[in-house]
């Protein structure tokens, strides 16, 4: 036994080296050379700064502008905007895919799952935004992220309803609750464990998008978070001080995100990989 | 009751339109426009022309290679290593709570960001790699410029990113397993070897075939932390399709753009929807 108790102790110890070494050593990086000044955070070592630059931060916000300020509110603009969106168009979809099946429900769920593998076809997307008059516009880059996450959320809000018994809604229907009531009150309320889940997530994907704004939401007024960054990167590839600092600006969100809500996100991406 | 009074198929509208418009539309016309040469406006109809060009010219063709190397080669160590970090978080150890967690992070970093910082350790000559290897006196690699090396360096990173949901996949897994299975291992006299090549193997073969399934589509697709790290470069041994499509975007090749991007369902469907199948079809059921 005692052996045992040592081998594990061995274990926790070479565990916690080496998962410090690969996984925290390039965070623990970033941060102490976004505190240095230009010239000693381009040698890029791991040492501790010799003067503490918080001024960076401020000179990261200040930088074109403010423009990180304008991609940090366009960047939640999207977010919730979409999230709004998924929430009402996913549960309502999700409810009667499960509780339906018909030849209807059958072709749309076939549909709809082939938007989990198959990634979007960029070019005739813009082409039908431009038809509809919503091209480099939030409006538009909304419906666009929303579209590409509807087979997602779809699928946990299906996979959900399973387990709410269907006496609910026959009581409800009895007692002469009217189709969208029956929903609205008694089924909705009810989902809201997949429903935190599906707005956590989402918001991950969502706001570390980088590569939909990059197509279908150019221009430096729409910028979100992501592109600042991207751009950020050509700008001031000779100050890795000012460079790490942006980039610990706009990961802050999702650490907060993280210490909050540690479990849940893991729960809920096994969940959505494992059904999926 | 009537399911159909009650449940109403206009649910589901909503949810089909901004499908169809926004996805499956511009899907289904791009089979059309990947024939033509255009500029969102007008179109020329040029038959196969586009994807001729695309697998004549070296340097459009041999994103599809890379594709296929980048999806597979991090699909197969995401699932090894995955599999191996979450047999040792499932045993007794006493910090497997802080180690989750520490895996996990990296999960919710933008590629972009994981990128900028990944380009800065990999620096040739002063990045942190190179100096740790530099100390116990091997020369390190110029890990983003050596041709034959780049793809694998950002393979490497996209490991290290994605490395952690298989494994959250991979304990969920473990965990699930009923402990009755490992006693009876242990009264057979089973080493832990044994215990883990014939029981854990064959119980997550689920979770197994979710991450391999989930991290190929994954790698097929994926552009942002190759795009942040290298841009295809050094010259273009790290594109892959979806980088060509932008590319040919930004060059105003809009026919051509397209067909890369016809290449890429192609190669997808053709690769995910079979192996699906397979491994589903050799699922032990716990």
């Amino acid at each position: 036994m005692n052996k045992k108790k040592r081998l594990t102790l061995l274990g926790d110890i070479l565990g916690c080296i080496f998962g410090i070494l690969i996984f925290a050593v390039p965070f623990l990086f970033m941060l102490i050379n976004a505190l240095k000044d230009r010239k000693e955070a381009n040698l890029l070592k791991l040492t501790l700064p010799t003067e503490w630059m918080w001024d960076n931060f401020k000179q990261v916000f200040e930088a074109n502008n403010y423009l990180i300020v304008t991609a940090f509110k366009n960047s939640i603009l999207l977010t919730v905007g979409s999230l709004i969106l998924l929430i009402v168009v996913g549960s309502m979809a999700g409810y009667v895919l499960q509780r339906r099946s018909d030849k209807t429900t059958k072709f749309v769920s076939t549909l709809v799952m082939t938007g989990l593998m198959i990634p979007p076809a960029i070019l005739p997307t813009i082409w039908i935004m431009q038809g509809l008059h919503i091209y480099k516009t939030m409006f538009g880059m909304i419906l666009i992220e929303t579209a590409l996450q509807i087979p997602f959320t779809i699928m946990l809000y299906r996979g959900f309803m399973n387990t709410i018994p269907v006496e609910l809604e026959e009581a409800g229907y009895i007692d002469g609750c009217t189709r969208t009531d029956l929903f609205v009150k008694i089924i909705f309320p009810l989902l809201k464990p997949v429903t935190s889940t599906i707005i956590i997530l989402n918001a991950v994907t969502i706001f570390n998008d980088f590569t939909n704004p990059l197509y279908f939401l150019p221009g430096t007024k729409n910028a979100t978070v992501q592109l600042t960054l991207y751009n950020f990167m050509g700008r001031y590839s000779s100050s890795y001080n000012l460079l790490f600092a942006d980039v610990l600006i706009i990961t802050i969100p999702m650490l907060i995100l993280f210490l909050f809500f540690n479990q849940k996100i893991v729960d809920g991406m096994v969940a959505g990989a494992v059904k999926g | 009751m009537n399911k159909k009074k009650i449940y109403s198929n206009w649910f589901l509208v909503p949810a089909v339109a901004i499908f169809l418009i926004f996805f499956i539309i511009p899907m289904v016309t791009s089979l059309f426009f990947s024939l033509t040469i255009w500029d969102l406006k007008d179109y020329t109809f040029v038959g196969l022309d586009n994807f001729k060009t695309f697998f004549g010219e070296h340097s459009l063709s041999i994103s599809v290679k890379n594709t296929l190397i980048y999806a597979f080669s991090t699909s197969g160590l995401k699932v090894i290593i995955a599999f191996f970090i979450a047999l040792f978080l499932t045993s007794k150890i006493r910090t497997k709570n802080f180690l989750r967690s520490l895996v996990f992070f990296p999960n919710l970093v933008s590629a972009i960001a994981i990128g900028i910082v990944f380009k800065a350790l990999m620096h040739p000559s002063k990045g942190l790699i190179n100096a740790v290897l530099g100390a116990i006196g091997i020369a390190g690699p110029n890990w983003l410029g050596d041709t034959n090396l780049a793809l694998f360096s950002v393979i490497a990173v996209d490991v290290w990113k994605g490395v952690s949901i298989s494994t959250v996949i991979f304990i969920a897994g473990i965990s699930s397993i009923d402990s009755s299975y490992y006693e009876a291992a242990s009264i057979d006299g089973a080493t832990r070897w044994q215990t883990i090549r014939h029981i854990v193997i064959p119980l997550v073969r689920t979770s197994m075939n979710t991450i391999i399934i989930l991290s190929l589509i994954g790698g097929l697709r994926c552009f942002d932390l190759i795009w942040a790290m290298t841009k295809g470069g050094p010259g273009f041994v790290t594109d892959v399709l979806a980088s060509v499509v932008y590319k040919q975007y930004a060059a105003g090749f809009y026919g051509l753009s397209t067909a890369g991007n016809v290449i890429m369902f192609v190669l997808i469907a053709l690769i995910a929807f079979p192996l699906q199948k397979f491994l589903n079809s050799r699922e032990v059921y716990n």
